[in-house]
């Protein structure tokens, strides 16, 4: 068990949060330093996720490092039958760092277990994945300029998306307040309701994406509907288009909104926002690199100041 | 309660007793009494006062370590231990639920490592009162612990 190890963000605290938020800020300037002279890190893709896996790849090679592993698990020795245990030990004796995605939940959490080098989480099945959390709070601090005191609304599939459940409990230290717009089909879970209450955290609760909601927002964080997630498609065909934005509903929103979105879209922003100077979701996906550079060298225990 | 004792009357052992009988068999297995050499004597449906029907499990020659008897907190919240020698209850106490269960508890979900890794369950107990809760330190999938399925 390493402890610079990353799973889930719900095991660092805050001051390791704007530890990270820090760094990223560093490699946003010094993208290309060379710190990671000598160091191997394996990028271990149990299932493929070619857009995490070039994000981190493209972190480790700007910073100099090396990099083994496997993009697809048919090309691993998993197929033959081997346990994640033994892959984990192997790959172990010749990496300094692990970055690995698996699509069993609590995967990463075992491999902490098992070596005493840092894993880093890009993935477990529909559990965690802290670097898209970090990226997320990057770029919500980035173009905001604090975290603290901000309305946050999330929107889309707040049930099953774990990017706006791991974003709204790493979001506890700096007093936000959320609106959770979606459909009754995909309302965001009691538990994280639970959560909100117990941490102190004010939010709204509505169906209706209205221009209240959207004029009053700092930030709005859209996620996909999937088609799949509903039992009726008939309610699917109902809801799909009411949490689309198109660009006519930020004519009154707040000069420093911005748009967010983890990516790929489909179709819950219309192409017509692109243009605008509120939409952000390029910029967040590149800000991903300068939070994978910052996640990686605090695993590697590598001070950059 | 003496009475009760004086039944199997041990000469020394470990008597658990105030089981919820649904529970017995489970608490059984856990603690692993299918394969003991020692004499085991197990009632259910007994009356009591504070269950109004119970279990007990009597194990002659045998006592547990705490951590092996509070295996069975989980299931049977309401046990209480009696340690017997010489004809003697000389301990008493109820079981208690430790803060994490290890290889006790199979996770529901499906998709989660430990239903898919040669490996040991761990859970976290994340609520005691007024009803106990656990979840998976893998996953997070949590569960009532009435609802949890023993392995």
């Amino acid at each position: 068990m390493n402890s610079n190890s990353l799973v889930s963000i719900a095991d660092i605290s805050k001051d390791e949060i704007l530890d990270l938020l820090d760094r990223a800020r560093y490699f946003e300037e010094h993208s290309n330093s060379k710190i990671l002279d000598g160091r191997i890190v394996a990028t271990l893709f149990f299932e493929p996720s070619t857009r995490t896996r070039l994000s981190f790849e493209t972190a480790v090679n700007r910073l100099g490092g090396r990099i083994i592993g496997f993009s697809d698990p048919g090309t691993s020795s998993s197929v033959k039958g081997e346990t994640l245990k033994d892959t984990i030990k192997m790959v172990s004796n010749y990496a300094d760092l692990i970055v690995m995605r698996h699509h069993l939940e609590g995967a990463a959490r075992y491999a902490t277990e098992v070596t005493d080098i840092p894993i880093i989480n890009a993935g477990d099945g529909a559990n965690q994945h802290p670097s898209q959390t970090m990226l997320d709070l990057y770029s919500i601090y980035k173009t905001q300029g604090r975290l603290t005191d901000l309305t946050i609304t999330l929107v889309g599939d707040l049930k099953y998306g774990r990017t706006v459940h791991s974003l709204l409990m790493a979001m506890k230290y700096f007093k936000p307040r959320f609106n959770f717009v979606a459909a009754k089909e995909l309302a965001m879970p009691q538990e994280y309701k639970d959560f909100c209450d117990a941490e102190g955290i004010e939010y709204t609760e509505t169906a209706d994406f209205s221009p209240e909601v959207i004029n009053t927002s700092d930030i709005i964080y859209m996620t996909r509907v999937q088609r799949e997630r509903f039992t009726d498609p008939m309610e699917y065909e109902r809801v799909k288009d009411l949490y689309t934005l198109h660009n006519a509903m930020l004519d009154n929103s707040k000069p420093n909104l911005r748009i967010l979105h983890p990516l790929p879209r489909v179709n819950e922003i219309d192409t017509d926002v692109d243009d605008n100077p509120k939409a952000y979701y390029f910029e967040q996906a590149h800000n991903g690199l300068f939070a994978r550079q910052a996640i990686i060298t605090r695993a590697l225990g590598i001070n950059i100041r | 309660m003496k009475n009760e004792l004086a039944v199997a009357a041990l000469e020394r052992g470990t008597v658990i007793d105030h089981i919820p009988s649904s529970a017995v068999f489970k608490a059984v297995k856990i603690l692993g009494l299918e394969n003991t050499p020692h004499a085991v004597t197990i009632g259910c449906n007994l009356a009591s006062a504070k269950l109004g029907n119970k279990g007990i499990i009597k194990v002659a020659d045998m006592e547990f370590d705490d951590a092996t008897i509070n295996r069975i907190a989980l299931i049977a919240p309401t046990a209480v231990i009696n340690i017997i020698r010489d004809y003697h209850v000389v301990e008493k106490h109820p079981v208690a639920l430790p803060d994490t269960i290890v290889g006790i508890v199979r996770c529901a979900n499906p998709k989660c490592i430990t239903n898919n890794e040669p490996m040991a369950t761990k859970f976290d107990v994340v609520s005691r009162e007024p009803n106990t809760v656990i979840r998976c330190r893998y996953c997070n999938h949590s569960v009532a612990g009435d609802q949890a399925k023993i392995l």
